[in-house]
């Protein structure tokens, strides 16, 4: 439907940017591969949209060097760097319409009236809002002036697309349906990604790779299950997903949490007392009078239930149950609650 | 209780018309003062359309009273120059310090708001030198008719209208994101000429014609630092016709107010179907609902 571009590769190279005294980008490298959907994820002030910002050109780093498809364009003005951007806040220009918008960038590139017209259509055809292109922003909804926001941003057929948060004004359920499409299109046309979110769901649900950030560093960037499954270390683990911090000793590759012997990720420590970070869906937990644990709550959460237990040791467990097995523990009732054997990362206690 | 309410509002609708009222005698007394001045006859006894005759028999009233026709024109020029340069001015400024300099935003407000706190007669004193200075050069590049033309009191204008402009532009650039605006502009490629003309000013219509407006009322209505200047704008000639023909003063007063709102009319027409609610008005209405 489109005319799909081949993506472009993006390196960001030790980047640094202070404000006012704080490093928002202290050494960020970021290599991108040609087609490439990578989201940022991290807690505000983490320096994901500095970064994005600096790719974009609207910020200026104070070292470092950006390079896309090869050519360094640290020092290009905004306007000459031919990267589409979607923003946070609601970003279409009021006076124009929805196709008015979209041939925005095309009239600024020469393109002729017939050819602008063509783009428009299809562009907003891919984003479902064909109906819509004679509609000025305020008639339309949140949801639909972010799909206008990126029917323009695609139809100047960027080297890059540049995502800074564009979901997080919709409401829950238009940001499911339109980050899910987000990634249709994104994959429709090829173009090379960058998705700034705070939203790990949503980085985990549309991103090839998710790189989590802190304190303008990037701590792991990886697929999403492997984020998941292995976090190179406990900020990345907290972060995303939910994580129970159990105490255990660790030698010779593995830890012993709760009775039970966890093999351990690569870069946990090898020896002594350690904290083992186990995810919630890595523990059993069943009824048993002599058990490790009481029950402190339980809970229902639809397609899953919540049970969380204090140890005897001390520790405090969130175990995922399925719903059905929610009702058998009441709180008080003594547990049982053991490691499924998962690798687990464990950092010194 | 519903009675109550009802009474209350009876008594709420009866102030209104009240206040609203006596608002318009406040207005309408001294413009009936006037208008009747202006259509009696010489000796203020009888109703007379004498006067209204002459002001329209332009011939007639170009060569009767020249300084009128001088005074109307300069004015009319001075309105569209200040116009011009206070928009060339302030718009760009107050926007690249709104995107780019925000710590310089009260050290502009402040400049901006100053010459309220001069009267005009300080304002005079101290323009007085620099005009001399200016008027040489003036005169030098561009001969002594130019030179000394009422059309430089424009300058001084823009001074004098900067604190009302300022207020109707910041007000326009505070109801829309400028900075959103202008880097989405900037990221499909436009530069910072193209972001100001297609992008800025369209949404800033209504404050650029508040503005506009403001600045054509403050200097058709201007008198002191013309006359000190030794200038003839409108009200320059009205003052030295007051002089000799009383009632044709009165009468070009009248008119000059009457066109003052005709103008302010028009203009909030223009700008009302938008103003009523602004482009970011509607956005914001539009966030959070469903898709």
């Amino acid at each position: 439907m489109t005319t799909a571009r081949d993506g472009v590769a993006v390196q960001l190279t030790n980047l640094r940017r202070t404000y006012a005294g704080v490093n928002a980008l202290d050494g960020l490298s970021l290599d991108m591969h040609p087609g490439e959907f990578i989201a940022l994820l991290g807690p505000s002030g983490c320096g994901k949209t500095t970064a994005l910002r600096c790719l974009a050109g609207l910020d200026d780093p104070d070292s470092g060097t950006i390079t896309v498809g090869g050519k360094d364009v640290t020092g290009i003005p905004t306007s000459k760097r031919d990267m589409g951007m979607v923003f946070q806040a609601y970003s279409l220009f009021p006076h124009m319409t929805a196709r008015q918008n979209v041939e925005f960038g095309l009239q600024l590139r020469k393109h002729g009236a017939e050819a602008r017209r063509k783009r428009a259509q299809e562009m907003l055809e891919l984003v479902g809002l064909s109906l819509h292109m004679d509609k000025f922003a305020h008639q339309m909804s949140g949801g639909q002036q972010q799909r206008v926001a990126l029917a323009r941003a695609l139809a100047i057929e960027p080297q890059v697309l540049l995502l800074d948060e564009p979901l997080s004004a919709l409401d829950a359920k238009v940001r499911v349906q339109l980050r899910d499409e987000i990634r249709r299109i994104q994959l429709d046309v090829g173009t090379t990604t960058l998705f700034v979110t705070h939203d790990q769901e949503e980085a985990l649900a549309v991103a090839d790779r998710v790189g989590v950030m802190r304190a303008g560093n990037l701590q792991q960037l990886a697929a999403p299950e492997e984020l998941y499954s292995k976090p190179v270390n406990d900020f990345v683990a907290d972060f995303v997903g939910v994580t129970n911090r159990l105490t255990g000793a660790a030698s010779a590759g593995t830890a012993s949490v709760l009775g039970t012997s966890v093999p351990l990720l690569p870069g946990s420590a090898q020896s002594g007392a350690v904290t083992v970070l186990v995810r919630p869906e890595h523990l059993t937990v069943s009824r048993d009078a002599a058990g490790n644990a009481a029950v402190v709550s339980a809970s229902f959460l639809g397609a899953h239930g919540r049970v969380i237990a204090t140890a005897d040791g001390g520790d405090q467990i969130l175990v995922q149950v399925s719903s059905a097995e929610v009702a058998r523990f009441e709180p008080g009732a003594r547990v049982k609650v053991t490691p499924t054997g998962d690798p687990a990362l464990a950092v010194s206690a | 209780m519903t009675g109550q309410r009802a009474a209350f509002r009876r008594k709420q609708a009866i102030m209104r018309r009240v206040v609203i009222g006596l608002v318009l005698l406040f207005f309408a007394v001294p413009l009936y003062g006037m208008f009747s001045d202006a259509t009696k006859d010489v000796a203020g006894k009888h109703w007379s359309l004498a006067t209204w005759r002459t002001l329209l028999d332009f011939p007639k009233i170009s060569t009767k009273y020249p300084d009128l026709k001088t005074g109307f024109l300069a004015s009319v020029g001075l309105a569209v120059v200040t116009v011009v340069v206070m928009l060339v001015l302030l718009v760009p400024t107050m926007t690249w310090v709104r995107l780019r300099l925000p710590g310089l935003t009260r050290t502009v407000e402040f400049i901006c708001l100053l010459p309220l706190t001069v009267p005009a007669i300080v304002l005079v004193v101290g323009l007085t030198p620099i005009y001399s200075w200016l008027t040489g050069w003036l005169q030098y590049f561009f001969g002594p008719t130019i030179g000394s033309s009422t059309i430089w009191l424009a300058l001084a204008y823009v001074v004098l209208v900067l604190p009302y402009a300022y207020r109707a532009l910041d007000a326009g650039l505070r109801a829309i994101d400028v900075r959103t605006l202008s880097e989405a502009a900037r990221s499909l490629g436009a530069g910072w000429g193209t972001v100001m003309w297609r992008v800025v000013l369209p949404n800033l219509r209504t404050a650029v014609l508040s503005a506009s407006f403001l600045a054509v009322a403050l200097t058709l209505g201007e008198f002191t630092i013309a006359n000190l200047f030794s200038r003839t704008n409108l009200q320059v000639a009205m003052y030295l016709l007051g002089k000799s023909d009383a009632q044709i003063s009165v009468a070009v007063g009248l008119l000059s107010l009457v066109f003052a709102f005709v103008v302010l009319f028009a203009m909030s027409f223009v700008g009302g179907a938008r103003s009523a609610t602004s482009p970011m008005t509607r956005l914001r209405r539009a966030k959070k609902e469903p898709a």
